[in-house]
């Protein structure tokens, strides 16, 4: 199996040099936006996404996960999906104004 | 050594089959699932003996309030039972592990851990679970959780006392037992991950050739429905009770509000938690866990019933989409158990909506199974009654669920006997009756021998007239408006005095269910030695466990086998026999 | 007796039985972490104030650690590929490294910690402290964990390599898995605690 795929591991190493080049620069600059005096809204949106990106360079390239099989990705979908339902579900249940009557 | 060393041998390492293990390796760390399944099953009958027991030490406070308990109450110590009567601290103990008992050491271990490990690699033709190891480690773990919740009584100040709900800011300021009640909870929850992804990948990977996902019996996949559960609800318990020991002993405040005044004093806490928050992580969990409780019964019933009314299940395939849409919504309905917490119609609305959902799939199984009666060559053999007569009770247990799903409806039931008694109808007469016919049913399988009908059914009458006596009157205790959890069950309330008298009927009810569980476990060690002896498939039935010997040896087949149909094949016109067994050409 | 499709995939899945082993035991970890980080979105909506990361956490020190949690990702996969190379001395190196930037994100989280106790600054201090030890704190156990494994990898279970190369880098590989997702919580960690 090994000597098979020693091309494409080349190729992988390449991919894996580059994603850490782009985590190391999305590093540097999430930490030089937290420098600028953004509102916390903006702050948090932007942190998250830059974190998202980040997230998903690790997951899509170290972890394979671009090209892993469809069980998988099914599996984390609905892993997805209660993750979802547990951040937003008890913080909507106490928020003031819409969800509860204040 | 070179270090570019190259392949040699190309095989898998492997116990050593060869030799014959020694005792230790055989039966104690055993990593063959029929071991570890019996070690469950042992372990998860011998929990609910013992939770059994609490709870009628409780009855006997509930029936005679204050009264002195004869005998037992002078064996017990004066931190329990001073002169034989029940400190108020004590019965709270009693009721916590009781809760805590016959869910998490009792019916987990059973229905999952002991009839899905002995059960579920025999039935889709597999020599063993994908991970054998990870296997028995996940019944160690359940071991030392066990240890360390029966620990926990001895620890000064008792054990646990705030519920098997373990609810803040109680918990928090409770005593030493409630630390351990925590460190038992993370055994438990590790146990039931490692066995949750050893479920998923057997049943994905190790199947039979043929065996294909709508040919799974529905006992398959109630079990990998219930997996799933288990792998993603219990981690936010895990990580709650985490934070629960961090308030307790690093004095944080997750839960903790500010300015929390205690027997007069203000905590010294740095405040600002949210008692909720335990509420939403606990019941992220619990929700679910209610029906990791109840799909493996499901899943029983269904295999006793396909097998004796000797004709296939009706509406399989709509049982299967009803099962896995009933496993998703499970995960969105935990916060109708906190209807009272405060939150606003809006949310309130989204729990009662999804929560009359989920109904409708439970409906839509029930109904299946007793349609499934319908025309069936019905065999009343011990393990079909308790399939047939878990019907009625879970349908019981069901129904009443639907006023607790309306919030306006929850607002004068919730935390009442009302719903002690619709979860105890849906736990008690529903799951273990299906547990029960587990047991009749899958016994001969595990030992080569079957147990005593004439036992059998003394057993089963005796519960089933039994359970209802104990929980019919809860439901007229609790639309009287009688509060859970009140040690001398409402005798200092007027509103309770008109229906406080039921609970004595209930106390009798449960010392007379006991006396009848006595045939049952004098059935099970007799018939060991002296149960009429049998050959693979002594039901007849079309399943590929009963393909392999009774009992299996290690590996449990002598050849792989290969599915060629459905899995109740009962009754097919033309065939030689009533039955055409999965497994064969 | 073996366990099929332990070494070899199975045809219908495309996928062996550790793979999805481990793929399900990280799934349970994202709701572990999810948990965590729920109770960090209640408390802190829920709080009448609450400080800015940069004002009680060093952020210097988070970043030269979130550098080092990265390297070793990347170390981690390397060695996966060596031994995809069938370079074992190479893996060697590799997976030595990882180990060893995951000791040193781990000291910088031991000298994080004192330095906090030092000034009296607890979990028991007030919420944010709590969430951010709790956190760190159940993120560095798994750093440790996901170190134990490697370093047997590394060690006595490399004799595996020698019987069964597959199998080996398999496991070595399903190891990675875990190890990049205690890099990904470390990634989101990171910015939550320290920058907002």
């Amino acid at each position: 199996m090994s000597t098979d795929h020693a091309v494409d591991i080349d190729k992988q190493v390449r991919v894996y040099i580059s994603v850490f080049v782009a985590l190391m620069v999305l590093t540097v600059i999430t930490v030089a936006v937290s420098r600028l005096d953004l509102s916390v809204p903006v702050a948090v949106t932007v942190a998250l996404l830059v974190a998202t990106i980040k997230g998903t360079l690790v997951a899509c390239y170290f972890m394979h996960l671009i090209s892993e099989k469809k069980l998988i990705y099914a599996v984390l979908i609905v892993t997805g999906a209660f993750f979802l339902a547990l951040l937003a579900l008890p913080v909507f249940t106490h928020q003031n104004g819409y969800w509860i009557d204040s | 050594m070179s270090d570019e060393a190259v392949v040699t041998a190309q095989h898998v390492p492997h116990e050593a089959h060869h030799e014959e293990l020694g005792f230790w390796r055989k039966y104690i760390f055993s990593t063959d699932h029929k071991v570890i399944g019996i070690q469950y099953a042992v372990t998860g009958l011998l929990f609910l003996l013992f939770g059994f027991c609490l709870m009628m030490l409780m009855r006997w406070q509930l029936a005679y309030p204050g009264v002195p308990l004869p005998i037992i109450g002078n064996l017990l110590g004066d931190a329990r039972m001073p002169g034989g009567t029940m400190l108020p601290e004590f019965y709270n103990e009693l009721g916590a592990m009781h809760g805590t008992i016959m869910v998490f050491l009792g019916v987990v271990p059973l229905a999952v851990g002991g009839f899905g490990n002995f059960v579920l690699p025999l039935q889709i033709g597999a020599p063993d679970m994908a991970f054998p190891k990870v296997n028995m480690a996940s019944y160690w773990c359940l071991f030392l959780g066990g240890v360390t919740m029966l620990g926990s009584f001895f620890v000064p100040g008792g054990a646990a006392q705030a519920g098997w709900t373990s609810y803040a800011p109680l918990s928090v300021i409770a005593g030493t037992g409630q630390t351990w009640w925590l460190v038992g909870m993370v055994f438990l929850i590790t146990s039931s991950l490692l066995g949750a992804l050893n479920f998923i990948t057997t049943t994905i990977q190790l199947r039979a050739r043929g065996l294909t996902f709508m040919r799974f019996p529905f006992f398959v996949w109630s079990q990998f429905v219930t997996a799933f559960l288990l792998l993603l609800a219990f981690p936010p318990l895990e990580a709650a009770a985490f934070m629960q020991l961090m308030d307790r002993v690093a004095g944080s405040s997750f839960f903790m509000p500010s300015g929390l005044v205690v027997s007069g004093q203000v905590l010294d806490v740095a405040g600002g938690g949210n008692a909720l928050l335990w509420q939403h992580l606990f019941w992220f969990l619990a929700h679910p866990e209610v029906y990791v409780l109840i799909l493996p019964a499901m899943g029983i019933v269904a295999e006793v019933i396909a097998n004796n009314t000797r004709k296939p299940l009706w509406g399989y395939r709509s049982m299967v989409y009803s099962l896995v849409f009933l496993g998703f919504m499970s995960f969105i309905v935990w916060a109708h158990h906190m209807f009272m917490t405060g939150m606003g119609t809006a949310m309130a609305a989204f729990f009662q909506t999804t929560t009359m959902i989920i109904s409708v799939p439970s409906v839509v199984i029930l109904t299946a199974l007793i349609i499934s009666l319908w025309g069936g060559s019905i065999r009343f053999n011990t393990p079909m009654l308790f399939a047939v007569a878990f019907l009625p009770m879970f349908g019981i247990g069901g129904l009443t669920g639907l006023p607790l799903a309306l919030n306006i409806a929850d607002i004068p039931l919730h935390d009442t006997y009302y719903v002690i008694a619709h979860f105890h109808y849906v736990v008690a007469p529903g799951t273990i009756f299906g547990l029960f016919a587990g047991i009749y049913y899958w016994y001969p399988k595990a030992t080569g021998r079957k147990m005593s009908e004439l036992l059998g059914k003394i057993h089963f009458w005796g519960s089933f007239v039994c359970m209802n006596i104990v929980f019919m009157p809860m439901f007229i205790i609790g639309l009287a408006g009688v509060s859970r959890r009140l040690f001398d069950a409402g005798a200092t309330y007027d509103f309770a005095q008109s229906t406080i008298h039921w609970n004595v009927v209930s106390s009798w009810g449960a010392w007379a269910l006991a006396v009848f569980q006595l045939p049952f476990i004098f059935n099970f060690f007799w018939s060991l030695r002296k149960g009429e002896t049998v050959g693979e498939n002594p039901w007849q039935a079309t399943t590929i466990e009963w393909a392999a010997p009774s009992p299996p040896p290690h590996g449990n087949f002598a050849a792989a086998p290969q599915a060629y149909r459905g899995p109740y094949e009962y009754s097919v016109p033309g065939a030689a026999r009533d039955f055409s067994p999965q497994h064969e050409a | 007796m073996d366990i099929p499709y332990t070494v070899e995939i199975r045809r219908d899945t495309g996928l062996t039985n550790g793979k999805i082993g481990i793929w399900l035991f990280l799934a349970s970890e994202v709701m572990l972490f999810g948990a965590l980080f729920a109770s960090y979105i209640l408390i802190r909506t829920g709080a009448p104030s609450w400080p800015r990361g940069d004002t009680i956490l060093d952020v210097r020190l988070a970043t030269f650690n979130t550098i080092v949690l990265i390297a070793s990702s990347v170390t981690m996969v390397m060695a996966w590929a060596s031994l995809m190379r069938s370079r074992f001395g190479t893996f060697r190196i590799y997976m030595g490294g990882t180990i060893l930037l995951g000791l040193v994100f781990l000291v910088v989280k031991y000298f994080e910690y004192t330095h906090k106790f030092h000034d009296g600054l607890l979990p028991s201090t007030n919420n944010f402290l709590a969430i951010y030890f709790t956190l760190t704190g159940l993120h560095g156990l798994h750093v440790l964990g996901g170190m134990v494994v490697n370093a047997y990898f590394w060690g006595p279970g490399a004799k595996l390599w020698k019987t069964n190369p597959t199998w080996f880098t398999n496991r070595v590989e399903h190891s990675g898995l875990f190890w990049h997702f205690v890099d990904l919580v470390w990634i989101f960690l990171f910015p939550t605690l320290y920058l907002l």
